[in-house]
This record gives structure tokens, C-alpha cells and sequence, in this order.
């Protein structure tokens, strides 16, 4: 009975979408004050519906009501509770229901917290989102109800892919669609703007917030996803350019894009078009990434168990989104009036490169991840495109980027002193200098290039550091004067500092775990050892170990160095009953500055194992540093400009600002 | 005029981008397929034994030359899809009158009767393979279905589950032109 309230819940929210993407529009075409503002009832009504519909379906989950389809197929009594609940969104059906979720939370958030937005662009705003739901929330009533029933009910579920009963990856589908559906945001905004024929500065310190909130989560998730995937699959990698992780990475490229241009917009009301395209472009690739995902047109091994039928509903879906967003692009945007001018060198300028790196870096991600299905149409030949070409297209974009990324923000608006600014990262080159020397010395030769990049993270990170201290005027000033001016900074100055320092340790940690990482495989028996980077690990034996869905074989290393015992590891191997799979659990040892890594094999059957042992240099670095990113994001976001996005202090806020700057 | 082509032009790229999907979803079309270099080529070398208990004779490849066509799926117990093709699998011997011969992969030989005593056995002969039968057939992963001709060469080879849309699809074409 719940149940079918919660799916009758689901197809009122798609009236309530209905509601909410037709009569407001007209009314911000007609100026009808009244049928605009039920665009705000409605978008809260959806909200409560959805919020309904999704609890039932957990319900039902945390219930273990086996008469329901979708709970057979994806859970299991004996499963503990923490994977019931992530459960309902570890399957395509309960994925949907969480992307309309959360796509139904930021409409109403437009409805609720934008009360000083001018009326009719907040009627088309949520128009615009409303649209969106209706396409996924027919979608998923049409061809992906998770509210199905099944008769005979079995006695017992399927269990959920025991990969996916982790607490990385329970969190990992949340954030990532946060981000994915969060870009909406700036799509509706822009889809809005483009009607209304009008993009100003106060529209861009509507779309920044969202934007930047979006990408938070889109990086948080993303980060969450290569954790999960380097501590669970076994390879000790942490990226792999899937097809499915482009599909997140595409977005996050062309969203970071995003948040830099929409600065220009807002500062110097310039890049108006560019911004819109890239709002527009964003969330399409979000669109495109959940068609990769859902579709089955390219091979993955994290892909959804994919169906064509849908697929072809979702092809349909991003021909409207995507088609009539750049049609109505092309027909509009012309008539956009161009912005502000500005000298090559400036801040304007440094965005403007920095757009041109991030889309060229997404365009190649785009063109290696389809490049399999475009040649295969044309002639039928199967290719897999992998690592070798991302590496050898993304990373060369990346080092004038990171380059860039520390002189960028030294340079004043409208025209910059290119030499001034060099001058000023004097102690970042140093910095560099001395990382690529340590990092030579440490390593003893290694390659060239990895050196030189260590220095680049360097040079970005000292770079990152000088521009803020110069601004609170560290050591030049008594503390507590600097204590006070930053205070006074704007917060998102701080976190840039914090976000571009974040990159620069992510980048530092890629850079160590890939060139500097150390492999041995080995066939032990009990009582023996194997040496990787100083470290001994003794192998004492493998026990049996019974958890609560799975059978475990835990290994016992105990891990010395230089005679002295520092650790044991348990590296494990499951096997999930019911659906007879088995899973490597590594064992990871981790101090800041490395991880050992250990993960046992299948025996040989003469009391022999298989054990493969990394060392993977800085590698917790690449997490650290993504969360520095996520905590500049997020300092930004608590910007008061943003907070309060009010058009009428900009001008005393921004005028003060500027001559701090 | 050239102004509005290009603002024009990411709406061209995307349709141009939307056509590529549109094939990609074409029903034939199967993106995992691995193209196999088993077709045309004699069955490898290899000489199976009988799964204890079974009461169904072991298989080698002195049993896949008499002149006839037969079908060699390689399954496991605890393998899920397995599970899914079998009652197919049955149906299609059933019907046909193929032989269908089978080699139990990487399993417990109680595992493997059991499975067989609850689905039913629709095989003429089974093979235990260790492992090494998978190799030598050019096999990935269970299940994987061959067709072999009366001269001992295989002629089809299917990986994944075979289900109905592959064997009207595939195997009954293939069928009539072998056994007319």
C-alpha cells in the first residue's frame, strides 16, 4: 500500500512539474503577476512529492518488502542496514528517483531563497527546471519505475552488487548527481536569460553561487568515486579514463570553466554569450553523462545494466534539452548586448585562457571517450581508447594551465602588468626550483618530466600562497594587522587561495603515485617476505572469516622497517553468497606522504598465495587535495556577496573591494 | 550572416553528435562484443574428463568431428547468467535435435550435479575443465556458447547468455545453412 502511494506521489510531482513549466512561463510572457507566482507553490508541492515518493521506496527497503521488484533485485534481509538505505540509489530506478530528488530540492531552493530575484526571471528559472523534471520524471514513470511489484514474492532479494556495499561508494551516487543536477541550475538560468533577452552582472551573481555549489559536490563526489575505486577494485589505480568517469569529469571540466567566467560577467560584464553557452554545455554534458551510463552505447565496467529501449528515451530527452537550448542559443544570443573590453593582459584576459585550456582539456576527454562509437559507425572497427591518449592530449593542456593558474589571479582587472605579476611569484619559482630539486634528489634521477612537474604543483601552490599573503600582507605588517585585513578580505577570496592550493596537491599526488609507484607480485607461503621501498612485510598466513552477507579470507602481514614492527594488514578476498561474486579488500597502510597496499590472490593449492604489494608515493595527497578544493568551494560560497546576492549593495561591496585589491 | 553561423554551430556539432548516438543504439548493435578469432578454425586440441557422479560421458575433441553439428557451451554452477540460459539452452536441443555437449568450468563436481539435478540436464556430455580447455578455446568468461560443423570447425561463438534473440538471431540462420 505504501508503495503505490509513494508511485501515485511520483506521478502528482509530474503534474506538479507540469503545473510549474507551463502556466508561470506564460505568465512572465504576459506579465500576469499571479500565474507567475504559482511557480513558487508548485515547485515546493513537486519537492514534498518527490521527498514522498523516495521515502516509501526506502521504506520498502529498510523493510526488506520483498514483493516489491526493485527491492528483490537490489537488496537483501541479510544485508546490514547502512547498504539497505544506500541500496535504494545503487540501481538504475532508485538512481532516477535521487537525480529527481535532488533536482526537485534546488528548484525549490530558487523558490524559497530567491525572493530578491526580478519576478519574471524567476518564473522562467523554475519554468526552465520544471521542464527538466518533467523530461526525468516521465522518464522514469515511463520506462524505469521502481515502484513495481512482483507476485509471487520471493523469499528473499537478490543482494545489491557487493561492490557497491561500501561506505565510499554509498555516498559516492549522492554527491556526484548533487553535482550533476546542480549544473541545472546555471542552465535554467541561462535558458531564462536567453528569453528574457537580458544577462547582467546580477544574473551572474545568481548563476556563480549554484555554480559553485554544484562543483563542490561534483568534486566531492568524483573524489569519493577514485577513493572507492583505489582502495575496492584491487589495482591500486585511483583513475582509469572510463567511459563513466569521463562522463563525471566532462562536467567538472566545463563546470570550473564555468565558475571562472562567470566572475568576468559579474566584475566586468564581459564573455555574456561565452557564459551562457558554457552554462548550457555543462549541464548538457551531465545529460550526456547519465545517456553514456544508462544507454549501453559504449562499454564500461561500472555501467548500469543498460537497455536501449531506454536509451532511446533518454536520446530523445537530451535532443530536446540539449537541441532546443542551443537552438534557442543560436537565435538569441546574437542579439545579447556585448560586454566591456579588455586588454589581452589582465584578469579578464587569464579567464579567458583559462576557459580556453579547460574546454580544449573536455573536448579531448569528449573526443577519446566517443572516439570508440564514432569510429565503429564509420567503419565498423573496434577500438578501445585508453589511457595512452588522454595521457598524451590531457596532461600537456594541464601544464600551461597550472602555469597560468598561479599568475592569473596577480593580475589586476582591464590591464595587466605581466612583469609586475612575474615579479611578485619570484618565491614560487623558488619554490619549484626547490621541490623539482628535492623530488630529484629523493628519488635519485626518475624521470625529467616528473620532476619538472613537481615543480609546476610547486610553483602553483607557493604561487597560490604569495597572492594571498601579499593581500593580508604577511610579515610585512603585525600579525594582528594582518589577522584583521584577512578578516576583511572577501571570502571567496580565500577560497581561491584554498581551491587553486587544493589543485596544486592533487596534482602532487598524481604525479607521485603514478611515476614513482612500486609493484610486487609474489607467490608466498606462510613464514615468508617480500621487500618494496624499505618496507618488509612478513606473510603469517590466511584465515577464514565469516561477515555478515559474505565469506572473507583475511591474510596476515605484519609489516617491519629496518627491524622495527610498525604494522599488521589484513588484506581480504570475499565472496558474497548470494550472488556468488567475489571482492578484494585491500589492506592500506597509509602515513601522509605514501600508502603501502596489499591484496591477496587466489592460492595456489601447495599452501602458496598470490600477493601483489604497491607502494604508491603521496597518493593520499590526490584526496587531501580535492578536499582543499571542496573547502575553498564551499569558503567561497559563504561569500556575503553571494549570500546575499542583493543587486543594490553590489556597487558599495564591490567599489570597497576593488580598492583593497 | 557569419556571425549567427557560428553561434549556430553548437547546435550543428550536438546534431551531428546525436546522430552518432542514435546509431549506437541500433538493436544489432552489441558495444561489448569481442570480435573472436575462433570462427573458421578446426577445435583446439583438449580431452576432458567426466564429471564424477554425473553419468554422462567426458568430452575431447575426437568427439566434436563425427559429421555432425553440435553445440559446446561452456557454463559453471555458480555462474548467474548460466543460470538464465539454460532453460534456452534446453529448449533449443530439445527442439533442434543439436547435440548440445558441455564443459563445466572452473567448478565442484558436487556443485555442478546439484545444479544439473535442480535445472535438469540437457547436456550429452560433459567435460570438467580445470581451466586450461577455456584457454585453448579462446573463452573469457562463462557463459560462452560454440557451434561446431560436421568437419569439427567452429562456425559461430557466442559470448554472454544465449538467450532467445540470439539464437533466432544467430544460431537458426547459421543452423539451416549447416543442416539443411
Amino acid at each position: 500500500m505504501i508503495i503505490e502511494l509513494g508511485h501515485f506521489a511520483l506521478i502528482l510531482a509530474l503534474v506538479a512539474a507540469l503545473l510549474q513549466g507551463s502556466l508561470p512561463m506564460i505568465g512572465a510572457a504576459r506579465g500576469d503577476a499571479a500565474w507567475m507566482a504559482l511557480a513558487r507553490p508548485a515547485a515546493f508541492a513537486q519537492l514534498f512529492l518527490v521527498v514522498f515518493a523516495f521515502c516509501t521506496l526506502t521504506y520498502a527497503y529498510v523493510t526488506s518488502d520483498f514483493t516489491v521488484a526493485n527491492v528483490v533485485a537490489n537488496s537483501h534481509s541479510a544485508k546490514p542496514l547502512l547498504y539497505k538505505v544506500t541500496g535504494v540509489w545503487g540501481n538504475h530506478e532508485g538512481s532516477m528517483l535521487l537525480w529527481i530528488f535532488i533536482l526537485a530540492a534546488f528548484g525549490s531552493a530558487v523558490a524559497a531563497f530567491g525572493g530578491n530575484l526580478p519576478p519574471t526571471l524567476q518564473a522562467r528559472v523554475l519554468g526552465v527546471q520544471a521542464w527538466i523534471g518533467i523530461g526525468f520524471l516521465a522518464f522514469t514513470l515511463f520506462t524505469s519505475n521502481p515502484f513495481l511489484r512482483i507476485f509471487p514474492a520471493p523469499f528473499d532479494g537478490e543482494d545489491l552488487n557487493p561492490l557497491l556495499q561500501d561506505p565510499g561508494l554509498a555516498f559516492h551516487p549522492p554527491l556526484l548527481y548533487a553535482g550533476y543536477v546542480g549544473f541545472s541550475m546555471a542552465f535554467s538560468f541561462a535558458i531564462a536569460a536567453l528569453i528574457e533577452g537580458k544577462v547582467d552582472a546580477a544574473w551572474a551573481r545568481w548563476v556563480r553561487p549554484w555554480t559553485l555549489l554544484a562543483w563542490a559536490f561534483l568534486t566531492g563526489g568524483i573524489a569519493l568515486g577514485s577513493w572507492w575505486a583505489y582502495y575496492e577494485l584491487g589495482w591500486g589505480g585511483w583513475w582509469f579514463w572510463d567511459p563513466v568517469e569521463n562522463a563525471s569529469f566532462m562536467p567538472w571540466l566545463l563546470g570550473t570553466a564555468l565558475l571562472h567566467s562567470a566572475i568576468v560577467v559579474e566584475k566586468r560584464n564581459a564573455l555574456k554569450t561565452w557564459t551562457i553557452l558554457l552554462a548550457i554545455l555543462t549541464f548538457s554534458l551531465s545529460l550526456i553523462g547519465t545517456f553514456i551510463v544508462r544507454s549501453g552505447v559504449l562499454t564500461s565496467v561500472h555501467a548500469f545494466a543498460t537497455d536501449p529501449e531506454r536509451g532511446f528515451f533518454i536520446l530523445i530527452l537530451l535532443a530536446v534539452a540539449i537541441g532546443g537550448s542551443l537552438t534557442l542559443f543560436a537565435v538569441r544570443a546574437p542579439a545579447l548586448k556585448a560586454g566591456g573590453l579588455f586588454a589581452p593582459i589582465s584578469r579578464e584576459g587569464a579567464m579567458v585562457i583559462n576557459n580556453l585550456f579547460l574546454t580544449a582539456a573536455c573536448a579531448a576527454v569528449f573526443l577519446g571517450t566517443l572516439y570508440p562509437l564514432f569510429l565503429e559507425a564509420l567503419d565498423g572497427s573496434k577500438v578501445s581508447v585508453g589511457p595512452p591518449f588522454f595521457n598524451a592530449t590531457f596532461a600537456p593542456l594541464m601544464v600551461p594551465l597550472v602555469f597560468l593558474a598561479a599568475i592569473g589571479p596577480m593580475l589586476p582587472w582591464k590591464r595587466g602588468d605581466l612583469a609586475g605579476a612575474l615579479a611578485r611569484l619570484k618565491l614560487a619559482a623558488l619554490g619549484a626550483v626547490a621541490i623539482g630539486l628535492i623530488a630529484w634528489y629523493l628519488k635519485s634521477g626518475g624521470p625529467v618530466l616528473a620532476v619538472a612537474a613537481m615543480g609546476l604543483a610547486a610553483w602553483l601552490f607557493v604561487g597560490a600562497l604569495v597572492e594571498w599573503t601579499d593581500r593580508v600582507k604577511l610579515f610585512r605588517v603585525t600579525p594582528g594587522e594582518s589577522w584583521r585585513r584577512a578578516k576583511a578580505l572577501p571570502r571567496s577570496a580565500h577560497g581561491m587561495t584554498l581551491a587553486h592550493a587544493g589543485l596544486a596537491i592533487v596534482m602532487a599526488g598524481m604525479i607521485g603515485s603514478s611515476v614513482w609507484k612500486a609493484e610486487v607480485v609474489a607467490n608466498l607461503r606462510p613464514g615468508e617476505t617480500v621487500e618494496i621501498a624499505g618496507y618488509s612485510l612478513l606473510f603469517e598466513g590466511v584465515g577464514k572469516l565469516d561477515g555478515p552477507n559474505y565469506q572473507a579470507e583475511r591474510a596476515r602481514f605484519s609489516v617491519t622497517r629496518d627491524g622495527e614492527e610498525l604494522a599488521v594488514m589484513f588484506p581480504e578476498k570475499r565472496v558474497y553468497q548470494v550472488r556468488a561474486m567475489p571482492t578484494t579488500e585491500a589492506a592500506i597502510r597509509t602515513t601522509l606522504f605514501s600508502d603501502l597496499y596489499a591484496v591477496i590472490g587466489d592460492a595456489d593449492g601447495q599452501g602458496g598465495w598470490t600477493v601483489r604489494i604497491y607502494h604508491e608515493p603521496l597518493v593520499p595527497w590526490i584526496w587531501l587535495g580535492c578536499f582543499v578544493m571542496v573547502a575553498g568551494g564551499l569558503t567561497s560560497l559563504s561569500d556575503r556577496r553571494l549570500r546575499i546576492g542583493a543587486p543594490h549593495r553590489q556597487d558599495a561591496e564591490s567599489s570597497a573591494r576593488r580598492a583593497t585589491a | 550572416m557569419f556571425r549567427r553561423l557560428m553561434f549556430l554551430l553548437p547546435a550543428l556539432v550536438f546534431v551531428a553528435i546525436a546522430g552518432y548516438f542514435l546509431w549506437g543504439l541500433g538493436p544489432a548493435r552489441d558495444p561489448s562484443a569481442v570480435p573472436t578469432a575462433m570462427i573458421d578454425k578446426p577445435v583446439p586440441d583438449f580431452d576432458l574428463a567426466a564429471v564424477p557422479s554425473l553419468g554422462v560421458p567426458g568430452l575431447a575433441t575426437a568427439d566434436l568431428a563425427g559429421g555432425e553439428v553440435v553445440m559446446v557451451n561452456f557454463f559453471a554452477s555458480w555462474c548467474v547468467p548460466c543460470r538464465a540460459e539454460h532453460r534456452y539452452l534446453t529448449a533449443f536441443a530439445e527442439q533442434t535435435g543439436v547435440p548440445l555437449y558441455g564443459i563445466n568450468h572452473r567448478d565442484k563436481p558436487e556443485d555442478a550435479a546439484a545444479w544439473l539435478a535442480e535445472l535438469g540436464n540437457p547436456y550429452r556430455r560433459i567435460g570438467a575443465d580445470p581451466g586450461r580447455a577455456a584457454v585453448e578455446w579462446g573463452v573469457t568468461g562463462v557463459p560462452e556458447t560454440f557451434l561446431i560443423d560436421g568437419a569439427g570447425r567452429i562456425r559461430f561463438h557466442h559470448r554472454g547468455p544465449m538467450v532467445p534473440e540470439v539464437i533466432d538471431r544467430d544460431v537458426m540462420p547459421l543452423l539451416r545453412v549447416l543442416k539443411p
